[in-house]
């Protein structure tokens, strides 16, 4: 145990010696926090909107207002006709077309059945989605409006009010701070140990602690240690800034996330020890971790909502760490969850410690000449 | 086993016995590192191990020091095996590593203090082995041990490796990569190790450093080719050697390597060593000058080679 404080006392002088390291452990979770919410949104504003209008007649002007004023498109030109409008979307210049049929009006007046036509560029996939999904609850409205005012179905209609719960504005940043500050503690936690490890070994330094008397166990544990500090200080770091811009706080206990982070860096770091034993320089611990990293935040549902994902896409997320801790944070932070509702992902986490670090035992045995 | 117990008895004094170690590496190509090395070293003694890159000396140290497991025979370290008593072998022996070890973001004080906590002593306590080397680096206590020249290096990371007392202490290649007068000076602090009694064990692959252990092993591709004290290797030498010299010694080589009277030649410095099949000392070249000379450790090494090769 005394040689485990000298080792962390080296360790820490090494830490706070690496103005490098220091910084980036500061800067990282300034600059995530403060830039990526702003730009990381699923809202889709700017869609460019090319629109052949067969009409001219004020109902169609209306619609078209309509459209406009939702704040979410932004017309690029009116075309003749559907030809020329395609051509729009061919070069670039618009992303969607849409196409009001001649004598719209007199149809509508007359109740006629009436068909419009919405051609939508789909290279960008999410953003097809969305522009055609927005556009339909616009001319939804817009119907339900035109009855009303024409008297015809008061009060017979459906008037949808969504009422969002946990986050009554929507916002994108409620929902995204908690997401990125699992990453932070992933990558201060789990990566740097790992690639600390490596270090050692690239410039030779473990020979040497090798003949001291100070066992495997000690030399590794003196290595965790200040990096699931690391990992807690940087948590801390960021919840303080989702704080400071966002106005974010947990709303449930914040003592809940504390605990499951430590969990989940126990977790991380015997991960980041198994890629440790198999890398000979930090380069390729970096390459092999980088690639377990971008696919473990891709399937954490992060970015993507787990249950949109196709079915066995949904059954890797389950051996997926970083998953269950987004979804803690995002739950502790907006639904304000308490123990009893951690507990499901905390147990598999305690899976997590168990299986990685049993590996890392079992590939550092198998490694060692 | 029996046998092995036997010798060990029979040599009392000696302090490391490593009884027919053999290793390889796995691989592509598999190497072998060691085949069938059988040493004893003394007590109080510097001995030297001799041999090019490649030989098997950091092997042969790593097994020495509990790092590697040998896949054949066994060693031990004043009694104590290799592979069950490694933790015990740890307290008792030094090793210094051949490429620089100790952490480069630490100060020279800093690495020192770190390593005798390690050992749960303090660098007061072991002063006085220290000091005639400490003496030298004290001025720069400060510096972070990166910023070092290669013989400070050495220096520091023999401190580091003497900071618990050790009383055995294996040396690999601690002169490689530094500058001569620095050389120099390290072997005079090897020798005033000795004095404390100290046995030490070095492996080098400069040959005229041979000349300064008590004994040395010749060690070739994983073999020991030759174990004695380097005056009585050179006089082993079985052969007259001679040097000569022309304004151009490859033409010169060239020249002897046709000839059929000529056993061995090579170049040395700046000059072609010759050893005759017989009296017939003929040189089919202009304006050479011949002269017998005595061998050194490398005429020995490079017959022992030869001779091995045959």
């Amino acid at each position: 145990m005394k040689a485990l404080k000298f080792l962390l006392k080296k360790e820490f002088l090494q830490i706070l010696r690496n103005r490098f390291l220091l910084a980036i452990i500061v800067l990282i979770p300034v600059f995530e926090l403060a830039v990526l919410p702003w730009a990381a949104t699923f809202e889709q504003k700017n869609i460019s909107l090319c629109i052949v209008d067969g009409d001219h007649s004020s109902y169609s002007r209306r619609l078209i207002e309509k459209i406009l004023s939702s704040g979410y498109f932004k017309l690029t030109s009116h075309e003749p006709d559907y030809d020329h409008a395609l051509r729009r979307i061919e070069t670039g210049h618009a992303n969607l077309i849409l196409i009001i049929p001649p004598a719209f009006e007199k149809d509508y007046v007359n109740r006629q059945p009436l068909k419009m036509m919405l051609v939508i560029d789909a290279v960008d996939g999410q953003k097809a989605g969305l522009g055609m999904s927005y556009l339909s609850q616009i001319i939804l409205a817009y119907n339900t409006q035109i009855e009303v005012e024409a008297g015809n179905r008061t009060g017979a209609f459906i008037n949808i009010k969504p009422h969002y719960r946990y986050n009554d504005a929507m916002r994108y940043q409620n929902y995204m701070v908690p997401g990125i500050l699992v990453i932070l503690v992933t990558m201060m936690g789990g990566m740097l140990s790992a690639l600390n490890i490596v270090r050692e070994k690239e410039i030779g330094t473990i020979e040497q602690m090798n003949v001291t008397p100070v066992s495997k166990s000690m030399f590794i544990l003196g290595k965790l240690i200040p990096f699931w500090l690391l990992g807690l200080i940087n948590l801390t770091i960021g919840i303080f800034i989702g704080w400071l811009i966002y106005g974010l706080f947990p709303v449930g206990n914040i003592l809940n996330i504390y605990l499951f982070a430590f969990f989940y860096l126990l977790a991380f770091t015997g991960f980041g020890l198994m890629i440790s034993n198999f890398a000979q320089t930090q380069q390729q611990a970096m390459l092999v971790l980088i690639f377990f990293l971008i696919i473990f935040i891709l399937l954490s549902g992060l970015f993507t909502p787990i249950s949109s994902m196709p079915e066995w896409a949904q059954r890797v997320t389950i051996f997926n760490p970083v998953r269950y801790f987004v979804e803690i944070v995002r739950l502790v932070y907006m639904k304000g969850s308490g123990i009893h509702d951690i507990l499901p992902q905390l147990y598999r986490i305690f899976g997590f410690i168990v299986v990685f670090n049993f590996l890392a035992i079992v590939s550092y045995r198998k490694t060692q000449g | 086993m029996a046998m092995w117990i036997l010798n060990d008895l029979l040599n009392m004094k000696s302090i490391i016995s490593i009884h027919h170690v053999s290793k390889s590496y796995e691989g592509r190509t598999p190497v072998t590192a060691l085949q069938d090395i059988s040493l004893q070293i003394n007590k109080g003694e510097l001995f030297g191990l001799i041999g090019p890159d490649g030989a098997g000396k950091t092997s042969l140290f790593r097994i020495l020091t509990t790092l590697l497991l040998a896949d054949l025979g066994n060693a031990s370290i004043d009694g104590m095996d290799v592979v069950k008593d490694f933790r015990k072998i740890r307290m008792y022996i030094g090793y210094m590593p051949g490429r620089f070890s100790l952490y480069q973001d630490l100060t020279v004080e800093e690495n020192l203090k770190f390593f005798a906590d390690v050992f749960n002593t303090t660098i007061a306590a072991n002063y006085d082995m220290i000091s005639p080397i400490y003496g030298q680096l004290a001025p720069f206590k400060n510096r972070r041990a990166g910023k070092l020249s290669g013989g400070m290096k050495q220096k520091l990371a023999l401190c580091c490796a003497l900071i618990h007392k050790p009383y055995i202490l294996f040396l690999d290649e601690p002169t490689t990569g530094v500058d001569p007068v620095s050389r120099k000076e390290f072997w005079q602090m090897l020798r005033a190790l000795k004095e404390q009694n100290i046995t030490i064990m070095v492996s080098t692959p400069y040959m005229d450093e041979a000349a300064l252990c008590d004994r040395i092993a010749l060690i070739q591709a994983g073999k020991i080719m030759q174990v004695d004290a380097p005056a009585q290797v050179i006089a082993n030498y079985p052969f007259r050697l001679y040097k000569a010299k022309a304004s151009n010694n490859y033409r010169l080589l060239e020249t002897v390597k046709e000839q059929d009277n000529i056993l061995l030649s090579y170049i040395s410095g700046d000059q072609v060593r010759l050893v005759f099949k017989e009296n017939d000392r003929r040189i089919d070249f202009p304006g050479i000058e011949l002269e017998e000379v005595e061998p050194t450790i490398e005429d020995c090494f490079i017959q022992l080679m030869k001779n091995e090769s045959d």
